[in-house]
């Protein structure tokens, strides 16, 4: 084996990232302990004997074959789709191989990013545009960041996971070419075989020796659509099983032996430290071991979790005060007052004359607004780590494995590519598992109980205090109607800035703007010809990150409500209207199937009402429309459509379950959900103070999705932005009253 | 030490008496299918048999479960075999997976005590089982599938 260039200890800059509509990884820290083989493949250097890996995705032993799921599955089915897409090109069945989650590696760089990063809305795909997106991959190929995230593992994985098995198979009929003396051509391969053609069947296994001899096939094209055997048909999720009868291992399930249980009690102003504390009366309660001061908080390691945490619930805590305002109406006020030139993100898009437009008609105008939200998966954070003199081990779900790396290697004075990062099955995420304060906190008190594998588990209202909340956004949108057309709309918004929140938590600050603050902004695909939309970015607010379909879970409420309003001033049919103004011909095909599909006929009779959304996120433009019944108790949700454009469709069963959660996601926290800081803490600390969507509420969600895009497109996040306007505009059918702000159930009850 | 019969086998734990059950069959007995939600009986997914009837294994302190027969989904034998867990799989209602387990245990006890529910019996005993997801389409439709599997026998 030959060691290339060692990359571990190089900091890139990714410099054409300057150009990426204003969002910049910056430098980012590389972190991996894997040498770089010649081919770039990690797995290489672990092979046993005889044993092949013809990419970083495939592994065979004489034992087993293994497929590497690179992207975290954070309950969204892409620790089955993936190496699904491996298999479809292999010839495997399932139950032919195991599943591994990827270590960390710049080998399992994310290629999906280069759409959403690149400086052009989805709709263009001009040569420029494509341009554009070609030196943005070659950035992240440069960049080797492995994450999960932005609805992008489909679009990363779709031809390079086919390639992948396209290649070992091809490599495999090679090998067993080479045995036999038979022609290539004449060999084909089934069910984990290679099948000469005398009838002899080769398992795959049997040939890892003699292939791990030969080079590996690259130019092995992957088959065409047409030709699948598993993609693009009903299939049933490799972890459908092992979750309905409970086998299935989350993070917090793993036992390690002679492990402590840990539990921490941090600073409710996020990101203070702690200035004192009293653990006078836990530290006689029953099952502790020790407690330990952290930097922004206390520890208890004890027997089990539940000593663990009654114990650190004991312990009283003197806290340094915020540095954010410690009451949510000044968060308000600050947002209120960041329509200036200084706070200025950026004016992403203008088309026209926008001052001429607005007074050349019927001006209307509204005032928006959308609170912080909880991510609040129902598995709580956690993770098992062990330090030792050499290095940390770590066991933990996370969406960003080099990140887990260097904040663990930083929080106790190791090097990034002393950490090892074992990633786990994810009890959900919706963004949580992207920010790192479990990891950290874990590495603090692994690193004071040296050897002893410790595990820690977050309270569920530890969790929610120290949610990194989704952004807080106000918009002031205007536009104006003439004749029956709108003929101006002035877009605006003012938020705290998630995306660049987490980059710069990652250590990868940037000063440009935040990109996820144009999603439904600038890509609006309506013909106004009088257009601008502008985003302002608050400072001095709580941290936030980003929560499922980001920018534009705040935006996609504030824009297609202020449509809508729009479209009724100018005495239109909001589902009509938006079908004539597409400029986008596909997305116009979304439009159009979401209306046959709800049968839309306008205006329903008296005490229903439907509303209509359209946005386009991540790439995917996705309709829904939203039937309500006034009752005397409230609003009853009482069905859902949605129409969504992926390109194409690779696991039918499990795109319909993510649109399905996707909708009650969107709608659950609009209707009922905020987090709300008062003296400095958020005041919702459990599901009771913050319910989202239950099984009484849930309406029926139809789904259908297109195949007209030319790209392949995500939909994890996709469906969530159109859910809350869509909803807004049918209470709005229903009873003339228009909501202009989340939880809705502020305003209105709900059955 | 305090006694109790899990999954048909008896257990012996030394903890405390008010020691919630959940955490008693997780760190205590490595029995891990009840997950651990909210600790406050918002989410359900820590939802266990005791007794024949489901339970929050959250809010069912120790002391109390001594001598009675605790029944998780690891008990159910020969599981994927039961009917409801069946439908569970036909109807690929998981997605992260993490409440399906409370999901799963709470139906079986609703369909015990009500052989053919309908909707709204559905969501009067189901709402308590919290799913982020949003796999509440396919619960229901699962529930529906088990009833009929159930009386077909």
């Amino acid at each position: 084996m030959r060691h290339v260039q060692n990359l571990s200890r190089r900091a890139f800059i990714v410099g054409s990232a300057a150009i990426a509509g204003g969002i910049a990884f910056g430098s980012y820290a590389r972190a991996e302990h894997v040498d770089l083989t010649a081919n770039g493949n990690p797995l290489t250097a672990r092979l046993g004997p005889n044993s092949v890996s013809f990419n970083p995705w495939v592994e065979i032993s004489p034992e087993k074959i293994t497929l590497i799921a690179q992207h975290a599955d954070i309950g969204q089915g892409v620790g089955s789709v993936q190496p699904i897409m491996i298999a479809e090109e292999m010839d495997l069945d399932p139950g032919q191989f195991e599943i591994r989650f990827a270590a960390p590696h710049p080998a399992y760089f994310n290629t999906g990013f280069a759409d959403e990063l690149a400086p052009f809305v989805a709709a263009d795909q001009s040569a420029a545009a494509e341009e554009a997106r070609a030196a943005m991959l070659e950035a992240l190929r440069k960049s080797g960041l492995q994450m999960t995230g932005g609805s992008s593992t489909i679009p990363d994985s779709y031809e390079k996971l086919r390639v992948a098995g396209a290649v070992a198979r091809e490599t495999l009929k090679a090998a067993a070419a080479k045995r036999s003396g038979v022609a290539v051509a004449d060999i084909r391969t089934q069910s984990g075989q290679v099948i000469l053609p005398d009838g002899t069947k080769i398992p795959y296994v049997e040939l890892a020796a003699e292939a791990a001899k030969i080079p590996p096939v690259l130019d092995a094209k992957p088959r065409d659509p047409s030709k699948w055997r598993l993609l693009g048909k009903p299939m049933e999720r490799l972890d459908v099983r092992p979750k309905a009868t409970g086998e299935l291992k989350f993070g917090i399930d793993l036992k390690i032996d002679g492990m402590l249980f840990a539990a921490v009690k941090l600073n409710p102003n996020k990101g203070q430290p702690m200035k004192s504390y009293d653990a006078s009366k836990a530290r006689s309660m029953p099952g502790v071991k020790k407690i330990l001061e952290i930097k922004n908080g206390v520890a208890v390691v004890a027997t089990n979790s539940w000593y663990a945490m009654r114990a650190v619930e004991a312990i009283d805590c003197k806290w340094a005060p915020s540095t954010y305002p410690t009451e949510q109406a000044d968060h308000w006020k600050i947002l209120e007052a960041s329509f200036k030139p200084k706070f200025l993100g950026k004016e992403w898009k203008k088309t026209g004359d926008i001052d001429a437009g607005l007074k050349g008609g019927t001006q209307i105008k509204a005032e928006y607004r959308a609170p912080y939200v909880a991510h609040q998966p129902l598995e709580p954070l956690n993770g098992i780590g062990i330090v030792s003199d050499t290095g940390m081990e770590i066991w933990v779900s996370h969406q960003s494995p080099q990140a887990v790396q260097s904040i663990a290697a930083a929080a106790i004075g190791l090097k990034p590519e002393q950490v090892t990062f074992h990633n786990q099955w994810a009890g959900g995420s919706f963004g949580h598992r992207l920010e790192f304060e479990n990891v950290r906190v874990l590495a603090e008190i692994a690193n004071q109980m040296r050897g002893t594998p410790i595990k820690l588990i977050f309270s569920r209202e530890e969790d929610f205090i120290q949610d990194i909340p989704r952004q807080i956004a106000l918009a002031r949108h205007r536009g104006s109607v003439k004749k029956g057309k709108i003929i101006a709309a002035d877009l605006q918004l003012a938020s705290t800035a998630p995306f660049k929140g987490l980059l710069e938590r990652m250590g990868s600050p940037t000063k440009d703007p935040d990109g996820q603050l144009a999603a439904c902004l600038w890509n609006v695909c309506y013909d106004i010809p009088n257009f601008r939309a502008t985003s302002y970015e608050a400072q001095g607010l709580s941290p936030c990150t980003t929560w499922r379909s980001v920018g534009a879970s705040t935006a996609g409420f504030f824009t297609e409500s202020f449509i809508d309003e729009l479209i009724h001033a100018a005495g239109l049919d909001p589902l009509k209207a938006r079908i004539e103004m597409c400029a986008v011909p596909t997305y116009r095909k979304v439009l159009e199937t979401v209306a046959e599909m709800s049968d839309w006929k306008g205006p329903l009779g008296k005490g229903k009402g439907r509303g209509v959304a359209f946005v386009e996120s991540f790439g995917t433009p996705t309709a829904e429309v939203v039937e309500v019944t006034v009752t005397d108790r409230g609003i009853r949700i009482d069905k859902v459509w949605v129409a969504v454009d992926v390109g194409k469709v690779v696991d039918p069963i499990n795109f319909q379950s993510q649109v399905q959660g996707g909708v009650v996601w969107g709608l659950g926290h609009a209707i009922n959900c905020e987090l709300t800081y008062a003296k400095g803490a958020v005041q919702q600390t459990n599901y009771n103070h913050h319910e989202a969507m239950r099984l009484y509420q849930c309406p029926e969600i139809e789904v259908r999705g297109l195949e007209n895009d030319p790209k392949v497109r995500g939909v994890g996040e996709p469906p969530v932005p159109p859910a809350a306007p869509a909803l807004a505009n049918a209470i709005f059918a229903a009873t003339g009253k228009r909501i202009r702000e989340m939880p809705f159930n502020k305003f209105i009850d709900f059955v | 030490m305090i006694e109790l019969t899990v999954n048909g086998i008896k257990r012996q734990v030394d903890v405390v008496p008010e020691m919630p059950l959940l955490w008693v069959l997780r760190d205590e007995l490595g029995i891990t299918s009840p997950k651990y939600g909210c600790g406050v009986a918002q989410c359900g997914a820590c939802t266990v048999h005791v007794g024949g009837k489901a339970v929050r294994s959250c809010q069912s302190h120790i002391g109390e479960v001594a001598g009675k027969s605790v029944v998780t989904i690891e008990g159910l034998g020969n599981k994927d075999q039961h009917p409801v867990v069946q439908a569970w799989i036909e109807h690929q209602v998981p997605q992260c997976g993490y409440c399906q387990t409370g999901q799963i245990m709470q139906a079986i006890s609703l369909l015990e005590l009500i052989p053919k529910p309908t909707d709204e019996e559905i969501n009067q005993v189901m709402s308590g089982n919290l799913c982020r997801c949003g796999t509440y389409p396919r619960i229901r439709a699962a529930i529906h599938a088990a009833a009929t599997k159930m009386a077909g026998k």
